[in-house]
Parts: C-alpha cells; sequence; structure tokens
C-alpha cells in the first residue's frame, strides 16, 4: 500500500492547486440536501398503501378467493405447481438447457399448498363444527380421482357463480364436500382467522409471510390491484410505486428485458424465451454488469469518453485557452521518507 | 516482532492523513460534477440516520404516527436523492474516464458499491409492510428462485430482508464506500484528458 500515498505525491507533482475544504463541502451538502429532504417530506410525503389481508381479499371478491383456494386442492395454482424452493413439482424450474440452478438446492422451503391454505386451517375450524368435520372425512376418504372430479365440476360451477351477503352460491351439481368445505374456509377467511392461521402458522413468535403472500400471489384480485397501479411486469413493475410516486428507478435496465424479444417471446432465441425470462435477463444484466465494471480494462470500452467531447465541458475551465486556471503549481516535495525503526 | 508497531509503521506508510484529508485540490477539480460524489455520501449519511430512527421505533411507529411516517418519508426521499445522486456520480466518473492512471479498481469498487446498494434498497422496498412491499416480493421471488438464491434469500421472509437491509448490508455499503473513498484520496483526483488530445481551438 505504500506507492499509493506517493503515488499521489508524485501524481500532483507540478500540477496548481488550490484550497478545497472537503469537510465543508460535506456539511454543506449534508445541511443542504437535509433541508430539501425536510421540505419534499412535508410536502409530498410518501408512499403507503395499506397491505392486502386474506380477510380483505375474501370480502372483496370472494368468487377469487373460493376459485384459488379450490386451485390450491387440485394443484393448479401458480404456488402448488412453483416447484423449487417449494415443493417437488417435476419440471417446474427454469433452465437454460442444462443450466438450471433453481433445482440445484432441492426444497428448501416446504410450501404444501393445498394442507397449508385449505385442509388445516379446515381442520382447526371443524373443532366445534361436526358437519365441516364430516365433510372433511368425506373429502379424505375419497379417491384422488373422485376429488379430481368434484373439484372440476365445482370450478366450473364459479364461472357462474352469485355472492349474497358475502357468501358463494354456486348451481346444484356433484360436488361432494367441497361447497361446504368452501364456504366454511370462505368464513375463516372473513372474520380474519385465515391470516393469523397462516402467519402464525403454530409458532408464537413470527415473521416470515411465505405461505399468506403465495396464498395471495395465486388469486387475481391481488393481481389486479396490482394492475390498477400500473405495478404490472408489462408495465415495468418493479420500478414503480403505487401513486405518483417515483419507485426503484434505478432498476430501468433490468426492467426493460422483460418488455422485449426474447423474453416475451414463447419461442425466445438460443433457448431464451418467456418462460425462462427471469433466468435469462439474470445472466443477461450480470453480463452485462460484469462489462460494466470492467471498462476500465476493455479496449474500446474505455476510450469512449475520451472521444466523446463531454468531458471538454466538465474540465472547461481547464482547457479553457488561459490554461490551467486560479492556483500556482504544487511545490516539489521528495518523496516520503520511510519511517525509520524505533529505537 | 510487533504486529501492533508493524501495522502502524505500515499504516503510517499507507494511509497519510495529509493525503487522506488534504485541504488543497488540483485546480482542475472545478465542476459541479465533483459535487455528486459528496452529494451521494451526503444522502447516504442522511439514509444512515433516518433508518437508525426508523428501526427503533419499529413497523408499527412508521406506518401509523404522523411522525413516523414522516421519518418514513424522509427515508423514501433520501434513497431517492442516493440513487440520483450517485448514478449521476458514475455517468461523471465515465465521461471523465477517471479509471484512467491506476484507478481501475476505483471505478471496480465503485461499481460493486452502486450494486450492493441496489440490493440494499429492493430489501427495503420488500420490508415496508404495505401494498407496494407485498407486490414487490411476490414478484421479485421468482428471479431470485430462478438463480437457485431464493433457496437462501427468501424475500418473502420479512425478518430475514429486514436483518439484511438494517444491519448486513448498510454495513457492506458503508464498507466498500469507505474503501472507495480511501482509494480516491490516496490517488488524488484524476487528471483531464491530456491537451493533446483535444481539438486544436481547444487545446490552443
Amino acid at each position: 500500500m505504500k506507492f499509493m500515498g506517493q503515488a499521489q505525491e508524485e501524481y500532483y507533482r507540478g500540477v496548481r492547486m488550490v484550497p478545497y475544504d472537503l469537510l465543508k463541502e460535506l456539511v454543506l451538502a449534508l445541511a443542504g440536501f437535509g433541508v430539501l429532504a425536510i421540505l419534499i417530506s412535508v410536502l409530498l410525503s410518501s408512499p403507503d398503501l395499506a397491505p392486502v389481508t386474506i380477510a380483505a381479499w375474501s370480502q372483496a371478491d370472494p368468487v377469487d378467493f373460493v376459485t384459488t383456494a379450490s386451485g390450491e386442492l387440485a394443484g393448479t395454482t401458480t404456488s402448488a405447481g412453483y416447484g423449487a424452493p417449494y415443493n417437488t413439482t417435476p419440471d417446474a424450474y427454469q433452465h437454460w438447457g442444462p443450466i438450471a440452478p433453481q433445482a440445484w438446492f432441492g426444497v428448501r422451503i416446504p410450501v404444501d399448498s393445498a394442507n397449508a391454505f385449505v385442509i388445516d386451517p379446515l381442520k382447526r375450524a371443524s373443532f366445534s363444527n361436526a358437519d365441516l368435520g364430516a365433510s372433511l372425512s368425506q373429502w379424505q376418504a375419497a379417491t384422488s380421482d373422485q376429488q379430481a372430479k368434484w373439484l372440476d365440476a365445482y370450478t366450473t360451477a364459479l364461472a357462474d357463480a352469485t355472492v349474497t351477503a358475502g357468501k358463494v352460491t354456486v348451481k346444484t351439481g356433484d360436488y361432494g364436500p367441497v361447497p361446504l368445505m368452501m364456504s366454511n374456509l370462505l368464513g375463516v377467511a372473513q372474520t380474519g382467522g385465515l391470516d393469523g392461521l397462516l402467519v402464525i402458522n403454530g409458532r408464537f413468535y413470527q415473521t416470515d409471510y411465505t405461505q399468506p403472500l403465495l396464498f395471495i400471489g395465486d388469486g387475481n384480485y391481488f393481481a389486479g390491484l396490482a394492475e390498477n397501479a400500473h405495478l404490472s411486469g408489462n408495465l415495468w413493475g418493479m420500478m414503480n410505486e403505487t401513486g405518483q410516486y417515483p419507485g426503484q428507478t434505478w432498476l430501468w435496465l433490468y426492467t426493460m428485458w422483460y418488455q422485449v424479444p426474447p423474453f416475451t417471446s414463447d419461442t425466445g432465441f438460443l433457448g431464451l424465451n418467456a418462460g425462462n425470462a427471469d433466468f435469462g435477463i439474470i445472466i443477461l444484466m450480470t453480463v452485462l454488469t460484469i462489462l460494466l465494471a470492467l471498462v476500465p480494462f476493455i479496449p474500446i470500452l474505455r476510450d469512449i469518453p475520451r472521444w466523446l467531447p463531454i468531458h471538454r465541458l466538465i474540465w472547461r475551465a481547464y482547457y479553457a485557452p488561459k490554461g490551467q486556471g486560479p492556483g500556482k503549481p504544487r511545490p516539489v516535495k521528495p518523496l516520503a521518507a520511510p519511517v525509520p525503526p524505533a529505537p | 516482532m510487533s504486529l501492533t508497531k508493524r501495522a502502524q509503521e505500515r499504516l503510517a506508510e499507507s494511509l497519510p492523513y495529509e493525503e487522506l484529508l488534504p485541504y488543497e485540490q488540483p485546480s482542475y477539480v472545478h465542476s459541479y460534477v465533483y459535487l455528486f460524489g459528496v452529494a451521494s455520501l451526503a444522502s447516504f449519511i442522511l439514509l444512515i440516520a433516518t433508518g437508525v430512527v426508523l428501526s427503533v421505533f419499529g413497523p408499527q411507529w412508521w406506518h401509523f404516527s404522523v411522525v413516523g411516517h414522516f421519518f418514513n418519508s424522509l427515508h423514501f426521499w433520501s434513497v431517492q436523492a442516493f440513487f440520483f445522486f450517485m448514478v449521476v456520480h458514475l455517468w461523471a466518473t465515465f465521461f471523465q474516464g477517471a479509471w484512467r492512471d491506476g484507478r481501475g479498481l476505483t471505478w471496480v469498487v465503485g461499481v460493486i458499491t452502486f450494486l450492493a446498494s441496489i440490493v440494499t434498497a429492493f430489501t427495503g422496498y420488500v420490508s415496508q409492510q404495505n401494498f407496494d412491499g407485498q407486490w414487490i416480493a411476490v414478484q421479485g421471488k421468482d428471479a431470485m428462485n430462478s438463480v437457485g438464491v431464493g433457496a437462501f434469500f427468501n424475500v418473502l421472509n420479512f425478518g430475514q430482508m429486514y436483518g439484511f437491509h438494517i444491519f448486513v448490508l448498510p454495513l457492506v455499503v458503508a464498507g466498500l464506500i469507505g474503501i472507495h473513498l480511501t482509494m480516491v484520496r490516496l490517488r488524488g483526483v484524476v487528471k483531464p484528458y491530456p491537451l493533446e488530445d483535444q481539438s486544436p481551438e481547444v487545446a490552443s
């Protein structure tokens, strides 16, 4: 490290030096920006839209809630078929050719959507509800084929469901115990019980919202709110913010790739497509970031600023015909002598 | 052999205080673009200060009290300013070719600092405990999971994200800023491109 201190001594030799108060500059910047931040905060505040709860979702759109819960039972929702790190759905991971890091670490955060979001909460609710207990027993005793038939018929009927006083009604059909199970789950959800059950999950202290967020994310209600707030992926969502506030604008380049081929295409290019867009874009951004970091060492790239005249604007005083501007040349001092050994 | 003595000697040689905290600068350090580096530092200091206040009182305070929401707003606008100043600083140093004369590593550390800041901000956004935080977490998990990172860095886990945001990552960013500043101070500010590289009317 010794050379570094001496390097500046040598580097500045013969250069005109002028007084410069770095600390005063920092203090003034801090004070100036501090006042500005206070003014902006008072005048513009900041975004803070209340989070979506399962209770709010089930009250606002009971049909979507019941459809989603039925999908969890059927294993057709996003989370139910997600694959690693939540479950073992085969071939559900994103990959580029043989490269599939999503599958490398297996199921690290296990989530059994059907049991966690539907069956287990209903078991708790059936403690003082004999009808629900009987329905659950009927469900669990049925074959998987029979369960699938009930769910298919019920999900189809939900397309024409009506809502009365927050309750979902479908036309008469052979749905087995599913309607009773769903009406009970909806009731638990509308009172806020499901929020608690999914967050607490048998523990007391909890700060992990994986399960309720996956469940909420499976429904259309949550995505609809985001769409209305211009937060969807096809609307540059990751860099946006609710309301008229700036969001993570520094993610513009990352978000941009989601708007253009091959990441919007089903067929894609060189194996990169909409199906593995997340993985492909991370790879692309990693390459671009490495290039940015290594600009000083890459010919042509490192020469761009020399070719562009912008540096002449930045140092216009230096390039002015008068010479190097104010100040006096730094006196030539001998290099720092090595520190003598202690006696 | 005294390790302490050797460390003291090495520090005296490699980190001379007159270079770390100089009171004069080359005359070519005469442009408003130089202010964006110190503005980035000032907004980072304000970010840390407001972040400490927010973490002391907790999420309920910043959501449900007027004063808490005000500090949340200060933190929000500080991060906006931090990135604005940092990006302008990055572009300014790019157009200055500030990596010249042995300053390549200073640039590399600056880019890494920018990346670490993006991750820090991301963990902040998913720790907001509001609708935006929910949505960013649900959307962002797919990118993290696609590269295997999500198995260890669960953006749906508030406790983990909050820990990263208020302790681990600020420490990383602060350390990187410290290294970056030290490298800038020890190397000095890069000179303008030589006059002979300019067009004749400018170089005259």
